[in-house]
């Protein structure tokens, strides 16, 4: 059960050929399961999530498919989809704070919404209501405009909106980057009381604040370049990674509560790799210290241990020149 | 070297100005060569604003500002050319910062143009290539180049070299790398610790805690437009004062420290053991209600807010119905905060 995504290849057509911004990904989510996805811009976190709802003219799905409750999700068809959106997936866009009508106030925009999918506001109401309560709102919100609401309530108030028909999958895409910190920090809660409440039944959390996911997040998933780079327990990513990218990632995050006055942090040279025409073989080599004639070759995407995947040759038992380390 | 005095912002706002809204009230406090401030505060708080009034991209309401003994509000003509030769800002997205039509050295030339028109164009090159060296860019990977063939990192810094080209001794550097990838972020920040070192005073505007910690000398939190707190980086984040301080210290969000901070506690409460690992994350499919969870999580939560919320409660009510801004006393030594806080 949960979410079943295997081999999937995603690429934006251009004049200038296919740019795969998601290649060969295949993961799941359990029910239950909030599953951090980190990475750098353009790594192809926002394409996997938007994919996974709704694809934009411009993608094209070239391999893969997806399950959802053991059903398949065609996310292709985007006509097909419309049968599986707002009720099975539901995401919450980047930037929420414009995904709100501005003409409409919040409560006539919900009954819109609501009808055009043939459900009822009215029934609807009582369960709208004690939601906004319970994530601290006033449920005199529903008669205000958009315009009248903070950026965190804007967001508390779509993420209600999204999850108000218990979706068995909820996208959150980048929702606490625009926030302040004690709001962050008020949406985050709210993403593990609609887990634990089961509003929701998987949730994708997807960021590049890895602090964030080590909040919320059960599980993290590092992407670069398109690629699966590592997957694991949110406290092993954190505290034992073995990719070298998400080990160089994680020791660059400034902390609070930590001196830094003997040691500097230093940051990852270079850029990541341009996915029109992607270098063959591991897309982190030019980037990574590590880097060995193996890595020319592209590595496999393993489970190194019980519930850890990572995508390296340094994992790979024989591989690595050194034996790892 | 800057001083503020008691600066003041007062916004009009709506019809014909009826209303009023002060953005910032009563800050005084001194940007000193060789220091990186960082000035932190949520979004409202007037921490941009200061930084504009800095940079006298707008006009202070009352209060001083001086620079080397020079009130910056009556600098005209060439008085302000030169203030702008001493002191300049970078801001936040480095993609409106620049012109995408022309390429993106074009900053340099307007340098050139009003600054140094007698330089020769060889030499000029030459201080620009160091000057871009002296930010960590090759010169040849940014030289001639669009803005989007240029990543938010490389930019940055390119608006860094810029002000590098001026004798400059204060930078303003308002949010300047909210907009960056992590892995490049932190090489950003170390370029400002080079800045310091070659003895400019930095104003680190930001709303991110840990990167006030990691880079500032001196920390200075700002709550609607107040300077509730500040002092020494340490003291302030080792030893908060401030209800708004310590409460954005539990709020931020850490790699290895969660929210609730006594999860093993909870934990404990909750029957679930250590060795309970039926699945990934923090708490088994075993463990007792799911809800459970969520009431121990709240439960604490209300525990540790209450107290907080009632502080800040204090001094937002006091703020809002006193003109006057409480004044600062010294709890230590470098360590200041807002009188109507609580002191231990």
């Amino acid at each position: 059960m949960g979410l079943d995504v295997s081999h999937l290849q995603l690429c934006y057509r251009t004049l200038r050929g296919d740019v795969k911004a998601v290649d060969d990904v295949t993961f799941n989510i359990d029910d239950g399961e909030i599953m951090g996805l980190a990475g750098e811009s353009g790594c192809g976190k926002s394409t996997l999530g938007n994919g996974l709802v709704r694809m934009d003219v411009r993608m094209r799905q070239l391999g893969g498919h997806v399950e959802l409750d053991g059903k398949e999700l065609p996310i292709s068809d985007t006509k097909a989809m419309r049968d599986y959106r707002f009720k099975e997936v539901s995401i919450v866009p980047q930037y929420a704070m414009s995904a709100l009508n501005p003409t409409r106030k919040v409560g006539k925009m919900v009954s819109e919404l609501l009808k055009s999918r043939g459900f009822d506001y009215k029934s609807a109401l009582p369960e709208l209501e004690r939601r906004v309560k319970l994530v601290g709102l006033d449920e005199d919100i529903l008669r205000r405009y958009p315009i009248e609401l903070s950026g965190g309530m804007k967001q508390r108030v779509v993420m209600i909106i999204s999850t108000l028909l218990n979706p068995s999958l909820l996208i959150a895409d980048e929702i606490t980057s625009a926030l302040d910190v004690s709001t962050q920090r008020a949406v985050g809660e709210m993403l593990l009381e609609f887990r634990d409440r089961k509003f929701v039944k998987s949730t994708m959390v997807i960021t590049h604040d890895v602090s964030i996911l080590a909040q919320v997040a059960d599980t993290i998933l590092i992407m670069y370049a398109g690629k699966l780079a590592e997957k694991a327990s949110a406290d092993v990513v954190i505290n034992n990674p073995l990719h070298p990218y998400t080990q160089l990632l994680i020791s660059s995050l400034p902390e609070v509560g930590v001196r830094h006055d003997e040691h500097t942090l230093v940051g990852i040279p270079g850029r990541p790799p341009p996915l029109l025409n992607p270098p063959v073989g591991c897309r982190f080599k030019d980037r990574c210290p590590f880097a060995f004639d193996r890595c020319n070759e592209e590595p496999p995407f393993v489970e190194v241990k019980p519930g850890h995947s990572v995508a390296c040759w340094l994992r790979v038992d024989g591989a690595s020149p050194a034996g790892g380390s | 070297m800057l001083k503020l005095d008691n600066v003041t912002k007062v916004f009009k706002t709506g019809t014909f100005g009826g209303e009023s809204l002060p953005a910032v009230r009563g800050a005084s406090f001194e940007i000193l060569p060789g220091e990186v401030t960082s000035l932190i505060g949520e979004s409202g708080s007037g921490k941009s604003t200061l930084g504009k009034m800095i940079l006298r991209l707008t006009p202070v309401t009352s209060g001083t500002i001086t620079y080397e003994g020079k009130d910056i509000s009556r600098l005209k003509g060439k008085g302000l050319r030169e203030y702008y030769r001493h002191v300049q800002g970078v801001f936040q997205d480095p993609f409106s910062s620049y012109n995408p039509v022309f390429r993106a050295d074009r900053v340099f030339a307007t340098i050139k143009r009003s600054y140094f028109p007698s330089v020769s164009s060889d030499e000029w090159h030459e201080r620009v290539e160091t000057s871009l060296k002296s930010v960590g860019l090759n010169p040849v990977d940014v030289l001639d180049k669009f803005t989007h063939q240029l990543s938010g990192g490389q930019l940055q810094r390119i608006l860094i070299a810029r002000a590098l080209l001026l004798d400059i001794k204060i930078l303003v550097a308002d949010e300047i790398i909210s907009m960056i990838d992590a892995s490049t972020r932190v090489d950003v920040l170390n370029l400002l610790s080079n800045l310091k070192a070659r003895g400019l005073g930095v104003l680190f505007i930001t709303h991110d805690l840990s990167l006030g910690n990691y880079i500032s000398e001196r920390t200075i939190i700002l709550r609607r437009g107040v300077v509730v707190e500040m002092g020494a980086t340490q003291k302030v984040f080792d030893n908060p004062q401030h209800e708004y301080t310590q409460m954005l210290l539990t709020a931020v969000p850490q790699l290895h420290r969660k929210w609730e901070a006594g999860l093993d506690h909870e934990k404990d409460v909750m029957g679930v053991t250590a060795e309970d690992e039926g699945r990934p994350g923090r708490y088994s499919k075993s463990s007792l209600h799911p809800l459970a969870n969520m009431h121990a999580r709240k439960a604490r939560r209300g525990e540790e807010r209450l107290e907080l919320a009632e502080g800040l409660l204090r001094t937002d009510t006091y703020l809002r119905t006193h003109e006057e801004v409480p004044p600062l006393v010294e709890v230590e030594e470098d360590h200041f905060v807002v009188q109507s806080a609580k002191v231990h």
